[in-house]
């Protein structure tokens, strides 16, 4: 039996997991990073990206995680999420429409639109649609 | 004394005030379970941001970031969150009042106020205060646009050096029955001394610096937000059951003035009876 540590992932909404996990990968702002138990405290910021869960019992979830930050000591990991979902929550169809919209926003630029912020939303638009379908 | 038509017309009137305020006392209700449940699980997630944030600062002690800075007091910034709508009690009026306690007619001059909500504008609006920027409605839904750029509003201020100190004031909820109006301190973040548990040599990804960069914006946007989550949180529970007890209210007043209708009616219904007698005695 691999090691594990807990794991809570919390959102502005609801805490979404709390469990013993025995590794994590998540989307750090410069890149995927692992972790697994006894690992250094670390402090990470994180992009919108996919976060991929192997439990105690070796079974493995995916999630589409919109951001947030990530904070691990004491075998400890806490991530601080600004919103994820399961692949089943996934609203393939408004992340869509949520795409369009920024892809537009942007093209019509900076007079009327807020364009770092459109293409956040562009980000995790592109996001929730890809964790969905690269199952 | 009043007549009988006049008792029948009150009654009439107080069954349609009951009516009104049974059906707000359920829509309360209903609304209250909503709000409660959106404030109750946002809690986790403001202390944990406020927590990582202690952490961080701890741990990265020599740096040094505008919304630290620490200054003496000249000016402060309040927030003062209420209600768009009144029938909630005392709700409204504990937080009004207990910032007109806090704040005496001398120590007025260096506060300027942020009121929340449509009766905290209203209020605030007709009397001696500095405001310095508002938002006019809460809505009836918790609004993360209206949180994110109050917040932004006010770490430009800050970090302007327009303000000194900025405070948040709200109604936190604590259960059905019972709430209570805070202040506290949002801006500058102060970190904790004794920093229990804290782990020296954290790994920073990327640098301290951009970590700093993305959580404080979203920490100070948070703190609002929860503000906001409790105060609407409160206020649907005060009108529960100030509205509950306004039923209650008007259910005896209607048992009084029923009991009194009646009585008149009878009476008038015995002095018929006696005339009606009293003309058959006379006539035999």
């Amino acid at each position: 039996m691999a090691a594990t540590f807990h794991l809570s992932v919390i959102t502005p909404t609801r805490t979404l997991l709390d469990e013993e996990v025995t590794s994590i990968v998540v989307p750090g702002s410069e890149g995927y990073l692992g972790v697994l138990a006894h690992h250094a405290p670390l402090i990470a910021a994180l992009a919108p990206g996919k976060l991929t869960v192997k439990t105690e019992g070796g079974q493995t979830h995916v999630y589409a995680l919109s951001g947030g930050f990530l904070e691990v000591s004491n075998n400890k990991a806490i991530l601080l999420a600004d919103a994820m979902e399961t692949l089943e929550e996934i609203d393939v169809e408004r992340a869509k429409k949520a795409a369009e919209r920024a892809r537009k926003r942007i093209d019509e630029g900076g007079k009327l639109w807020d364009v770092p912020r459109a293409s956040e939303a562009l980000n995790r638009a592109l996001n929730r649609i890809h964790v969905h379908g690269g199952r | 004394m009043a007549t009988l038509k006049q008792l029948r017309r009150r009654i009439r009137s107080i069954k349609n005030t009951q009516q009104i305020t049974k059906a707000m006392e359920m829509v309360a209700a209903a609304k209250l379970r909503r709000a409660q449940g959106r404030a109750l699980a946002s809690r986790p997630y403001a202390q944990k941001t406020s927590e990582m944030l202690q952490s961080l600062a701890a741990a990265a002690a020599t740096l040094s970031h505008p919304l630290f800075e620490q200054r003496p007091v000249e000016t402060t910034s309040l927030v003062v969150v209420a209600s768009d709508k009144g029938l909630c009690g005392s709700f409204n009026m504990n937080v009004f009042r207990q910032l007109e306690r806090q704040f005496e007619a001398e120590a007025r001059r260096g506060v300027s106020l942020y009121p929340v909500g449509r009766r905290a504008n209203l209020y605030f609006g007709k009397r001696d205060w500095t405001i310095d920027g508002k938002v006019p409605q809460l809505g009836d839904q918790l609004d993360f646009e209206k949180a994110r750029l109050l917040a932004l509003e006010l770490t430009n201020a800050f970090i302007a050096g327009k303000t000194d100190k900025v405070q948040l004031m709200y109604t936190k909820f604590r259960t059905v029955a019972s709430r209570e109006v805070v202040i506290e301190d949002l801006l500058p973040i102060v970190p904790r001394e004794d920093a229990e548990g804290a782990v020296a040599g954290y790994i920073f990804e990327p640098s301290p610096e951009r970590i700093f960069d993305t959580l404080l914006p979203r920490y100070v946007q948070n703190r609002v937000l929860q503000a906001m989550a409790e105060s609407i949180a409160s206020e649907h529970a005060a009108r529960m059951l100030a509205m509950g007890a306004a039923t209650k209210n008007a259910k005896e007043v209607l048992g009084n003035l029923s009991l009194q209708a009646n009585r008149m009616r009878q009476a008038a219904i015995t002095k018929e009876i006696l005339d009606i007698v009293g003309g058959a005695e006379a006539l035999k």
